[in-house]
């Protein structure tokens, strides 16, 4: 936690900006560069900014410590869902091109998003827990 | 042009890792390795790798560097983040790092050179993800075709990695209730 006004100013302002530019980076990673994994790292970077200058308790009582620990499972159940939605939808596993029988590549389309999201979710979830738990722990 | 902003990047690396290894601080040290990164994913950028130094900059740089930073408030006392002085063993520290970068060196000579068409590398199945992954996928970025798609079982396995690093952490240094 830090009293320097700058530090305080420049976190305060620029913390939900880096949340939207990982958010940017989830959803335009098809097209530019990056993808869930970036974007998952940017936001929780997003976040741990904010929690070193305010402190992580002001941090998690805006997110509390167990969207983060769902978030760590909900990502990789995310995609291994998609993988068993292309089994049932008569694919193989993962062959995403089997959710759109008509127009495989829209299908292909479908499924990346998905798992992009289910991999962010994952990353950002994983680095926030893992920074908090740390920060809690040298509290005590 | 390039070539000489990529040398001057690696003397940039090189100094840091100079630094890095006089550095007795923790947190100096930390902060060094943060740099360096960032020298590296300049470097990445550089030669057009764009995902890579994407993610250089932004876990290299940046997220270890909290994650350091977090784990020597843990580890350490305020004000006493020094490492302990020398144990007389640096000779044969000097021998053996010597010996690995002069190996390394010498395994570098056997690598063809960068950006060679000809490379085992480009003459396998890449060539067919650069042609067909962004027709059969629809996805302009071919490192997310390939990631996403074609190497879909591997990024699963990536992302089972990192839950299991961020549960791991959890089970062993979260407190229990009962203490709470």
């Amino acid at each position: 936690m830090s009293e320097q006004p700058l530090l305080r100013v420049v976190v305060r302002l620029l913390a939900p900006f880096i949340l939207l530019f990982a958010l940017y980076v989830q959803m335009h990673g098809e097209y530019g560069p990056g993808g869930g994994f970036q974007a998952g790292v940017i936001f929780a970077a997003g976040i741990i900014a904010y929690a070193l200058v305010f402190g992580s308790a002001r941090a998690l009582r805006a997110l509390p410590m167990g969207v983060f620990t769902a978030m760590v499972s909900l990502g990789v159940a995310l995609y291994a869902a998609v993988g068993f939605a292309t089994m049932i939808a008569g694919g193989g596993f993962l062959d995403y091109g089997a959710f759109d029988s008509q127009d495989p590549v829209h299908g292909q389309h479908i499924g990346i998003v998905a798992i992009e999201l289910g991999v962010g979710i994952t990353v950002a979830g994983s680095i926030a827990a893992v920074f908090f738990t740390f920060a809690q722990r040298a509290r005590a | 042009m390039e070539r000489l902003a990529i040398l001057l990047l690696v003397a940039v690396m090189v100094a840091l890792a100079l630094a890095l290894a006089r550095q007795r601080n923790l947190i100096a040290i930390a902060v060094l390795s943060g740099g360096y990164s960032l020298a590296a994913a300049a470097v990445m950028s550089l030669l057009d790798a764009i995902d890579v130094a994407f993610t250089e900059a932004a876990v290299g740089a940046g997220i270890s560097l909290a994650l350091m930073l977090a784990a020597i408030a843990l580890a350490t006392r305020p004000g006493q983040t020094d490492i302990a002085p020398h144990d007389g063993r640096r000779a044969a520290a000097l021998v053996a790092a010597l010996a690995v970068g002069a190996a390394l060196l010498y395994a570098t000579s056997g690598l063809p050179p960068l950006g060679d068409a000809a490379a085992p590398i480009h003459g396998h199945i890449g060539a067919r993800f650069i042609a067909e992954g962004p027709v059969a996928t629809g996805i302009p970025n071919m490192v997310t075709s390939v990631l996403a798609s074609y190497r879909g079982y591997d990024t699963l396995g990536e992302v089972t990695v990192i839950f299991a690093a961020g549960v791991a952490v959890m089970a062993l240094l979260r407190r229990g209730r009962e203490e709470t």
